[in-house]
């Protein structure tokens, strides 16, 4: 105990612990800060939580959320649900699998750990340059957004999946592209890098180097874009690539709560099951 | 020469191609069939995507949309639509990581003994949240909240709270828990403890996540107003529909560049931490 008072006292400060928090000036000033920078925002986004509650529009969603009770389950809208649900989740892993299609051949091209000039000293101009084209094409592939890339194909192949399976796989292949790129270069390149100074071809550095140190991460995060798929595959449906979305789209436009609120226990099943899968494979898997 | 080895080595079979206990092989088996299934369910029509007809119907619409409109008044309204989608993803962002932070208390263990009965429930509140795709989120609102960005910032904050109150309640359970046991054998209430000890742990996984999910919410900004919820959404939808090709143009290309810029300051930000 003594020792703790001198202590206190040759460093020139009273025993008392302070009754303030230490920190309350800075604490203090960055929620003001952040309070003032937070009045453009609201303005911008006509940001009135009053409106929720008028009197009118309350009365609306009210009316609209009560029909939410019971779901509909009726066995016929129950089939269309199914069948609908099926299109999303078909127009999601066809989508996936056209996006892997474009996305392993430009990981292979683009990914600088398989550069055998680079290998010594800098890389040389051609190699350098293809790989940089790769990844523009990568970046405006994943830099229009599917919706657009959507509405775009349904003007040409017309109404259905075709335009919706076509936009994520153009959409997904530059996002899983780019990523995969980054997983390959982040780990240490030292195994890919020996094989190849003894004479592999890249494609075998590529199989017994890089592959094996990130087939995990790789898998978790393909599977983890299967899921974000399926949401937009749903989304697409609201532009009229067919499935779930199409059909939620109808059900808000009459207003019927009942079908709005069993497609919604269908998302929330889906997701769920994505879930439990990605756990599964990153246990048994990776 | 005393432990002599075996004259004959054991005869091993080799190992069989396929294994009824091999999960591996049935996951492929059963991502195939999945994948199988998807293309010949699906009609998609390939042929009349690649035949001429739709590769010229394809041409030509790609066409009208040079030159993208340039006049001053239209650009004017291009910008102020881009400020109003970077403003909707920003303030959805906040309120987000505000709700989700406060979802996700009870929806963690916050030490060993506690009973966190809300768990639970919590969870699956927040999964619920999640599973609704933002889109869907705007659509249900504008009941509510009426046409405009209004709707679309609510709708960007109930499916943002969903996946940060996820992350934060991860964050939280897995934080190293020293500085709290400190603090909770000295009896200092719960909130202070989470606020003085948990809290600074966790704040720098907290603001990544919080970042991360702001470029996504950009992108998601940007095309939340096809159903009418604000934003650049909105005029390409009302462009579109019109077949007002060049501007249409002109709004896509600010969307492009709203979402490079973000990548980009997002890249070099990351690059500026991690170093």
């Amino acid at each position: 105990m003594s020792a703790v008072a001198g202590l206190a006292r040759s460093s020139g400060r009273s025993s008392a612990p302070p009754t303030r928090d230490p920190a309350w000036l800075g604490r203090v000033f960055w929620t003001g800060a952040a309070l003032v920078l937070l009045w453009p925002l609201c303005v911008a986004t006509e940001f009135q939580p009053g409106r929720l509650f008028d009197a009118r529009s309350f009365a609306v969603t009210r009316h609209f959320l009560a029909s939410f009770l019971p779901p509909d389950v009726e066995p016929g809208f129950l089939a269309l649900v199914a069948r609908e649900t099926w299109r999303t989740v078909a127009m999601a892993t066809a989508g996936m699998t056209l996006a892997f299609a474009l996305a392993l051949p430009m990981t292979f091209v683009c990914v600088r750990v398989l550069s055998i000039s680079a290998l010594s000293g800098s890389m040389a101009p051609l190699p350098f340059a293809v790989r940089q084209a790769v990844r523009v094409l990568l970046v405006v592939l994943r830099s229009v957004p599917e919706l657009v890339w959507a509405l775009v194909f349904v003007r040409v192949v017309g109404l259905g999946p075709t335009a919706g399976v076509l936009a994520i796989g153009l959409t997904y292949g530059g996002m899983l592209g780019k990523v995969y790129g980054e997983i390959l270069e982040s780990g240490s390149a030292h195994v890919s890098q020996t094989l190849l100074r003894n004479g592999c071809g890249r494609l075998q550095a590529f199989w017994f180097g890089l592959l094996p140190q990130n087939a995990g991460e790789l898998i978790s995060y393909t599977v983890y874009r299967w899921e974000c798929a399926v949401r937009s595959s749903v989304v697409l449906g609201f532009v009229g690539a067919g499935g779930l979305g199409q059909l939620l789209d109808g059900s808000l436009k009459m207003f019927a709560g009942g079908e709005v609120a069993t497609m919604l226990i269908v998302f929330f099943g889906l997701v769920a099951v994505a879930d439990r899968t990605s756990t599964w494979l990153r246990r048994n898997l990776a | 020469m005393t432990g002599r080895a075996a004259a004959n080595l054991p005869y091993k079979l080799p190992p069989p191609l396929f294994d009824a206990r091999c999960r591996a092989c049935w996951f492929g088996a059963g991502l195939v069939a999945l994948v199988v299934a998807s293309f010949v369910s699906l009609d998609l029509q390939w042929a009349q995507f690649f035949s001429r007809d739709a590769m010229a119907a394809m041409a030509r619409f790609v066409g009208e949309f040079f030159p993208p409109e340039t006049r001053p008044a239209f650009v004017r309204q291009v910008v102020a639509a881009t400020w109003q989608t970077l403003a909707m993803s920003a303030l959805g962002t906040a309120i987000a990581a505000v709700l989700g932070l406060l979802l996700a208390l009870p929806a963690s263990r916050l030490h060993a003994g506690a009973t966190a009965r809300l768990r639970t429930p919590m969870r699956l509140l927040l999964n619920a949240l999640r599973a609704v795709p933002e889109l869907v989120w705007a659509s249900l609102l504008l009941i509510a909240a009426g046409l405009g960005p209004f709707a679309g910032t609510l709708a960007l904050a109930a499916h943002t709270t969903g996946v940060l109150g996820r992350l934060f309640a991860e964050a939280i359970e897995n934080a190293p828990d020293g500085p709290a046991a400190a603090l909770r054998v000295q009896g200092v209430p719960e909130g202070r403890i989470f606020w003085y000890a948990t809290l600074p742990e966790i704040v720098p996984q907290l603001t990544s996540y919080t970042l991360y999910r702001w470029e996504n919410n950009i992108r998601a900004a940007a095309v939340l107003g096809v159903v009418g919820a604000g934003g650049l959404g909105q005029m390409l939808a009302f462009h579109m529909a019109l077949f007002q090709m060049p501007r249409t143009a002109t709004v896509l290309v600010a969307m492009i560049v709203l979402v490079g810029i973000v990548d980009a300051l997002s890249y070099g930000l990351r690059r500026l931490l991690t170093r």
